[in-house]
């Protein structure tokens, strides 16, 4: 037992260490196809419980699989996205007993995946190893009835087979990352790419994209990697970095103690800011993997390969390098963040457009980003830096101009013709002058606070014109009125 | 015969593995007679198989794989009507102790 | 009467369907208390068909090689809406909600399913003395058992309760019972016939077959089922020949082996006497029959008795009472599952299922299914150096080491059990083609059978060599 002991990096350690966090990730991505992975009913998130079901995907009695060939597809695209080697690979029954697996074994890969070896480089150049990416079929859901949900106190439980048979990929990273931060920017591209290729909508919160966490921590300097805990049951990024922060914290904790991290699941609890432990690497489950008969092997030809290369869309990465040359003074972080959102094409149009001009863009972050997640429709770079000029030369309030882009999102057409038909004509100056002072005689008090410099009064004034004109002023030029007027 | 080949512990633990509850008498029996199973089985440990690949499939064939087409789905009362207890049109079952691996 | 007289008397009006279908019904109704056949006779649902038939012979169409044939199927193969219960009480009353594929091409075919037959649970077996619903007897001496695990199938073929029957083949289970009933059974090529909707005992060793009383009956059976499903992707055997069409080719110049592993030490003087008379029939019809060895044929049993349990405990996992079939309640999911299985089960399927389970799990999966599948590439290579090597056409053993042995005599000793099945395992393994061709009786008047084995896709020479053997009887 001491012998091991020395083995332990970081075991009993000063407080002051330098501790460095080691995490490496799996991914499962739910890819989008039609039908499952080895039967023809729908793949299709929601609807009513078990309408998606057929012999296979229920594991009826004599029913078999067979494998889906865009599933394949899919995961050569994401392989190949994820500078994977491609190979023949084993379809494996993996056994547990779980009532939403309808047969008790899930067929995954296992010893022969479809995709080995590859990496993933983050916006800050770093790679990131990817170990594997095979392909296996998700389970159904089991809802716990009673005990308010929770498992350890349900009553019962109800089980819904629609997801069963889902295709899955699952990424296994290498234990690269180094941080929370890391680990966020990793899943950020990975889902990046995976929508990039067509193979995942990549949507964390409708459960398509799921990540376990594999943490473990060592003194700064040391090569040997501590002893890891998985952590599963991270729903969002923002969840996953607390679960990551908490973890190894929790492991430093110990073993600056003098305690030994144990190798174990464990649970992250979003409530409570903590994980706790599912069960130890003594009880994990003997899975009894084993070749799936009811498969021959998946052999993938060279030519299928170079094709589905050929086929591959630029990747994010490729999208950064290009824009970073077209538009060599935008910072990496809003070329991140136009990749990120889908506003690629848009953004080097504008550039184009405007040589080089970055208004237009940085608009688009500061104002508009977020609601664009999904891309920018039918949004044209000429529309883009027409609405930015309206809006700069006052034509538009900021309010405004946000209504009219969702607009040119939705519909396209110029801003001209769209901020026409929600009839924002710009505000008569003399109109405004008038409603402003009548609104000063109206709040006789709150204006001689104001003009005694209470700062805070200016967002009750603006915010009564903005009322009474239906937010059709202009808050800045709302603001220089009552600045004049206070002398 | 040789030595035990799976002791009356290993049963217990290999039942557990197969949720199957075994009286005693089951135990008793089938250590012994798994034992002789695997007893005459070490047979095999005479064949020199180090330069064998395993055979998973009797035979191999080009693998046609399926076009992405949905097709029939089952009707959902035809299904839970074979289901020992079902509840919203679900499969109803007693509570569920811990997660999914 | 044999299927294709039916068939041939149904499709030219000269007889109703329904009068065959009322006759072999008549023939069940009063013969099967004794045997015990069938698991469930649909009689009802055999009459509605069998009257479809003749109307659409009365419209001038043709119902197909098979109008009119009644037809008995195993009761591990799905029927829609008829229950399908492998023999065993965790499947009781389950009614599947689809076909088998071989159930849709019989039906295309114009046959007429008249019931479900009997089987050792889940196929385990070689008596059908493992099943829940009690031991089916050998219509040939009631106090012998039928073989198994398609006991039912060839029992009621042999009574004469239906000209032909399918049964499923995992380690003999349809030439070894056929051999015991003194009826022809086939086990094709693995990959010939499509297992969709065939209850899965261990997947890489499960074929259909047709179990028949003539071997041109079992030739029309199996031209009608071995047709390419796209549902089951091990269902891809390149251009299967169909084997009705050069029965009658004869077996001139031929190269026949004896196979002498599986035909000397441990079989019964008077199977092996009958084997050494079917050797003189195929040299006098012009085949060349010598000696040969595949010397790892013997290490079948040990390979197939750890594979068949692993690919078992494997599939009869979904058996747990959430979807389908038996529930037994217990305070957990967990409990509740091993409860239903423990019940549900009988003590073969259990025994096997702890094999399997011990077989693949963490510790021994190399020692025992690690070893056994290279055993299985030894014995492929021994057979196919045969076959390609040697040019040997056709290999022949006896099916069964023994004629039907007494109820009850092998129960209580499971290896014994086991090794009814030495002289069919090794096809099972490699994926070849064997037939078992009833062949005169033993010492005790009860039936043998000589099992006939060919290379993969071999089944049309096979037939021909069945068909000789036949006629020379």
């Amino acid at each position: 037992m001491s012998a091991d002991l020395h083995d332990v990096p970081g075991l009993g350690t000063p407080a002051d260490t330098e501790w460095e966090t080691v995490v490496g990730l799996e991914v499962h991505a739910e890819l989008a196809t039609a039908t499952k992975l080895f039967s023809a009913s729908p793949n299709r998130f929601g609807g009513d419980p078990n309408t998606h079901i057929d012999p296979v995907s229920l594991g009826l009695p004599g029913s078999l699989p067979v494998i889906n060939e865009e599933a394949v597809n899919l995961a050569i695209r994401v392989g190949l996205a994820l500078n994977c080697q491609v190979q023949t690979s084993v379809f494996a029954r993996k056994h547990y007993f779980y009532p939403d697996m309808p047969k008790n074994f899930q067929i995954s890969q296992y010893d022969h995946p479809i995709n080995v070896d590859g990496w993933l480089e983050l916006p800050s150049g770093k790679r990131i190893g990817i170990e594997r990416a095979h392909l296996e079929e998700d389970t159904g859901k089991t809802a716990h009835v009673g005990g308010g949900g929770r498992i350890h106190e349900a009553g019962y439980s109800l089980v819904d087979y629609n997801r069963a048979g889902v295709p899955l990929i699952e990424i296994v990273g290498g234990p690269d990352l180094r941080s929370a931060e890391e680990a966020r920017q990793y899943v950020t591209e990975l889902r990046a790419i995976l929508v990039a290729v067509g193979a995942s909508d990549g949507k964390m919160e409708e459960g398509s994209l799921r990540v376990d966490c594999n943490v473990s921590v060592r003194p700064e300097g040391t090569n040997r990697l501590g002893t890891r805990c998985e952590i599963k049951n991270v729903n969002s990024l923002r969840s996953m970095g607390r679960a990551i922060d908490y973890e190894a914290r929790r492991q430093i904790d110990l073993l600056t103690s003098g305690q030994l991290v144990e190798q174990q699941t464990r649970h992250w609890n979003e409530d409570e800011g903590r994980t706790h432990a599912l069960r130890s690497k003594e009880e994990d489950y003997d899975y009894r993997y084993f070749p799936e008969p009811d498969l021959l092997p998946l052999v993938i030809s060279d030519h299928k390969v170079a094709q589905i290369q050929n086929e591959l869309p630029p990747l994010p990465q490729d999208l950064r390098r290009n824009l970073a040359k077209a538009a060599p003074s935008v910072d990496a972080d809003l070329i991140g963040l136009i990749v990120e959102r889908g506003l690629y094409d848009l953004a080097l149009a504008a550039f184009d457009q405007t040589s080089g001009n970055l208004r237009a863009i940085k608009r688009l972050r500061n104002h508009f980003a977020h609601d664009l997640a999904g891309g920018h429709g039918s949004l044209l770079a000429k529309a883009l830096i027409d609405l930015v000029n309206m809006e700069e030369a006052g034509d538009l309030t900021a309010t405004q101009a946000k209504k009219v882009l969702a607009v040119l999102v939705e519909s396209g057409g110029s801003p001209q013709d769209a901020a026409q038909e929600l009839g924002f004509e710009a505000m008569d100056t003399g109109e405004l002058e008038s409603l402003v002072d009548s609104l000063i005689a109206e709040h006789a008090e709150e204006w001689s606070r104001f003009c005694d410099g209470d700062g805070k009064l200016t967002g009750f004034f603006v915010g009564q014109v903005m009322r009474a004109t239906q937010g059709r002023a202009d808050g800045k030029v709302v603001t220089q009125l009552l600045n004049s007027r206070r002398g | 015969m040789g030595q035990q080949r799976i002791t009356r512990a290993e049963c217990v633990h290999v039942a557990a593995l197969a949720r199957l509850e075994l009286t005693d008498e089951e135990l008793d029996r089938f250590t012994g007679q798994l034992d002789e199973l695997l007893d005459h089985v070490a047979e095999v440990e005479a064949l020199d198989l180090e330069a064998l690949a395993p055979t998973m499939h009797p035979l191999l064939f080009p693998n046609p794989l399926r076009p992405d087409t949905p097709g029939e789905v089952l009707n959902r009362d035809e299904v839970l009507d074979q289901a020992p207890y079902v509840e919203d049109g679900q499969f109803r079952v007693p509570p569920v102790l811990g997660e999914a691996p | 009467m044999t299927a294709l007289e039916i068939a041939t008397a149904v499709r030219s009006g000269k007889r109703s369907a329904r009068s065959v279908v009322d006759e072999y019904l008549g023939a069940i109704a009063e013969g099967d208390d004794d045997i015990h056949a069938f698991n469930m006779v649909t009689a009802a649902e055999a009459r509605t068909r069998a009257d479809e038939i003749d109307g659409a012979v009365a419209a001038g169409q043709d119902p197909g090689p098979l109008a009119g044939v009644p037809v008995a199927l195993k009761d591990n193969l799905c029927t829609r809406g008829v229950a399908t219960t492998c023999s065993s009480r965790i499947l009781e009353g389950w009614e599947p909600p689809y076909d088998a594929h071989v159930v849709e091409q019989l039906h295309n075919a114009g046959a007429v399913v008249v019931g479900k037959t009997n089987m050792d649970e889940f196929a385990m077996g070689s008596s059908t003395e493992n099943s829940a619903f009690g031991p089916t007897r050998n219509p040939c001496d009631l106090s012998r058992v039928p073989g198994g695990s398609s006991g039912g199938s060839a029992a009621a073929v042999a009574a004469g309760f239906a000209p032909v029957a399918l049964g499923s083949d995992t380690g003999g289970s349809i030439r070894q019972p056929a051999a015991l009933c003194g009826v022809v059974g086939v086990k094709p090529t693995y990959g010939r016939v499509s297992r969709y909707g065939l209850v899965a005992f261990a997947s890489s060793l499960d074929q259909i077959g047709p179990i028949a009383t003539t071997v041109a009956d079992a030739a029309t059976v199996l031209d009608v089922i071995g047709f390419t499903d796209p549902r089951d992707q091990t269902n891809r055997l390149p251009d299967p020949k169909q084997v009705s069409d050069t029965l009658s080719d004869g077996v001139n110049g031929l190269r026949v082996g004896v196979l002498t592993e599986l035909s000397g030490n441990g079989i019964a003087p008077d199977v092996a006497a009958r084997l050494q008379v079917a050797v003189g029939a195929l040299e006098s019809a012009g085949a060349d029959v010598a000696k040969v060895s595949v010397p790892s044929a013997i290490y079948g049993l040990s390979a197939y008795y750890v594979i068949a349990p692993a690919e078992a405990s494997s599939n009869l996992a979904r058996f747990d009472g959430v979807r389908y079939g038996l529930r037994v309640d217990g305070s957990s999911t967990s409990d509740m599952n091993t409860a239903t299985r423990s019940v549900g089960f009988g003590d073969e399927v259990k025994r096997r299922i702890m094999i399997g389970t011990y077989a693949l799990s963490a510790g021994y999966y190399d020692a025992y299914y690690g070893k056994a599948q290279k055993v299985r590439t030894l014995i492929i290579n021994d057979f196919n150096r045969v076959w390609y090597g040697d040019k040997f056409d056709l290999l022949l053993s006896p099916t069964s080491p023994t004629t039907a042995f007494s109820l009850g005599a092998r129960t209580a000793d499971p290896m014994s059990m086991y090794m009814s099945d030495v002289c069919t395992v090794p096809v099972n393994l490699t994926g070849q083609a064997a037939m078992s061709v009833p062949y005169g009786v033993g010492d005790d008047g009860l039936p043998v059978g000589v099992q006939v084995m060919a290379p993969v896709q071999g089944e049309p020479v096979m037939f021909r060599a069945a068909k000789v053997l036949e006629d020379s009887l």
